[in-house]
């Protein structure tokens, strides 16, 4: 039996040493165009900004892929053959025939449409060589643009002024992210990357690059005002990869379609993580995602039922956690605006209790903003997002997933002033007990 | 009489640190390994983190570097014992 991944990202990895975990004999084989391998592409934020050396975000040596029984070869794959079972390689330099295949090639930021976007120092965040030709370009004293949002745009913003740069962060908008963050949030964001030295621009509209030399010079925006700066980040989105899949009559939309086994139409070929568009038995619907977390728990189920054990991935509530100006954030469930007609935000600042939680539980400590938003249904929280102290954010991402009933304290909940951080304590210290958590 | 003692968080911090032990939350790591970079003694709690094993580590000196530079809160204390057996 020879098992190909194509992809070098968590989502291939988890599903190797899912193989393995049931399969000692079958031959594994990876196949990645990224001369890395397998490395922490989230990590890549840390490496910008010095707190991590590059080798660090390397997460398996040659002695664990030996133990692995794991083949690496890092050659691109250009064409699936289905009816030969075989990946074309290199543009038909070579072929690997294969007898199950996991599609894990991940996705890639959406490019720029304006002109001058081939210049030299335009630069986006989506693997180990960016980030490498990031530190290259970025010069101290030198000035940055950044375009674009989420949390690739803060993390090249941060990174660009950790080099020295000057930065100037073009929002189109009037503030950061503003269909996940609520606008108290935007602000707690915007005002430390100001005090970082951030200089945002708000309703500035990317009209072109400009360049002198071949090299960037500066950008114009559709208002006609110029800026000059020898550098320009964007992130503006991301896509799944997709351009394996066309003519390989495997069904897809935005993403390749796989049930919850993260099967596609051909028995023989799966596909998890950024790629994948999977099956939510919950919500019936097949939806993208771009986090670590179920990439990896997509790879770890591909895996198993690649191997033979079948193995349903069933998705979690949405949960991630990212750091934005500094602060550790976590958003779970739907915390985003006009989602849900039900919903009602409630927002407050610090609490004591945050810090005082039973069972003697220290998390990170010593921000100096701590902000906590709950969505209240009717019946059980639906979203929650916590800004700078953590404690609260394993309670919650529980209570949010579990769908606990919140009733008993809805009402004191939705109260005005409500001590909300310790009225959350004070249940799950009941609910806890009763799923013997 | 009441009052309030400034230590007070301190002292508790100090007590969870020499009783606890440093316990991952997986679904929040992503593998970047400024844990493991800057763990005093070498320890690789990254892999732990992978594996969702709290450090038993003989070694670990229970310092909080780990818990404190994570830049996304997968590390916290908690008393020895206190989630064994949990599943996460």
């Amino acid at each position: 039996m020879r098992y190909v991944i194509i992809g070098s990202g968590v989502a291939g990895m988890s599903a190797v040493e899912a193989i393995r975990s049931v399969d000692g004999a079958g031959e594994i084989v990876m196949v990645s165009e990224d001369p890395h391998g397998y490395y922490s592409r989230p990590g890549l934020a840390y490496y910008l900004t010095g707190e991590l050396p590059d080798k660090a975000l390397y997460l398996r040596s040659r002695e664990d892929a030996k133990k692995l029984k794991l083949t690496f070869l890092n050659a691109r794959a250009t064409r699936i053959l289905r009816a030969e079972h075989a990946l074309e390689l290199d543009g038909g330099k070579s072929r690997l025939t294969y007898d199950k295949l996991l599609i894990a090639v991940g996705a890639q930021a959406v490019p720029l449409q304006v002109p001058g976007v081939n210049l030299h120092g335009v630069v986006k965040l989506d693997h180990m060589n960016d980030a490498r030709s990031i530190l290259n370009l970025a010069k101290r004293g030198r000035t940055a643009v950044v375009v674009g949002g989420g949390i690739t745009a803060l993390e090249l913003t941060e990174g660009l002024l950790a080099c020295g740069m000057k930065v100037i962060y073009l929002l189109r908008g009037d503030r950061y992210w503003g269909n996940v963050l609520d606008p108290h949030e935007s602000q707690i964001v915007e005002k430390r990357l100001v005090e970082e030295g951030v200089t945002l621009r708000h309703h500035a509209d990317l009209d072109e690059i400009l360049g002198k030399g071949g090299k960037v010079a500066g950008v114009r925006l559709k208002d006609g005002q110029t800026i000059q700066c020898n550098l320009l980040a964007y992130a503006i989105g991301i896509r799944p990869r997709m351009e394996l899949v066309a003519e390989t009559g495997l069904d897809f939309e935005r993403g390749i379609l796989v049930d919850e086994h993260l099967q596609t139409n051909d028995p023989d070929i799966f596909a998890a993580g950024d790629v994948a568009q999977a099956f939510d038995p919950l919500s019936g619907r097949a939806v993208l995602d771009s986090l670590w977390n179920p990439a990896r728990e997509q790879g770890h189920a591909a895996g198993l039922n690649m191997a033979g054990r079948r193995t349903a991935y069933l998705k979690s509530a949405p949960f991630n956690v990212t750091r934005l100006a500094g602060l550790t954030t976590t958003i779970i469930g739907a915390v985003g605006h006009g989602t849900d007609e039900d919903v009602f935000g409630i927002a407050r600042g610090d609490s004591e209790t945050w810090r005082d939680l039973p069972h003697a539980i220290v998390a990170q400590s010593g921000f100096d903003v701590n902000h906590m938003r709950l969505l209240v249904g009717e019946q059980t929280l639906v979203g929650a997002v916590l800004m700078g102290d953590q404690t609260l954010s394993w309670p919650l991402q529980k209570m949010v997933a579990g769908g606990a009933d919140i009733s008993p304290i809805r009402d004191r909940l939705l109260a005005p002033d409500a001590p909300i951080a310790d009225l959350i304590v004070e249940y799950w210290m009941e609910w806890r007990k009763q799923i013997a958590l | 009489m009441s009052f309030i003692n400034p230590f007070k968080s301190d002292i508790k911090r100090r007590t969870v640190l020499t009783s606890g032990q440093v316990v991952p939350e997986p679904s929040r790591c992503v593998q970047c390994g400024i844990c493991s970079y800057n763990c005093p003694i070498g320890i690789d709690v990254r892999a732990h983190a992978w594996r969702n094993q709290p450090v038993k580590h003989s070694e670990c000196l229970t310092c909080g570097e780990c818990v404190a530079r994570c830049p996304r809160g997968v590390l916290r204390f908690a008393q020895t014992d206190l989630f064994e057996g949990r599943s996460a």
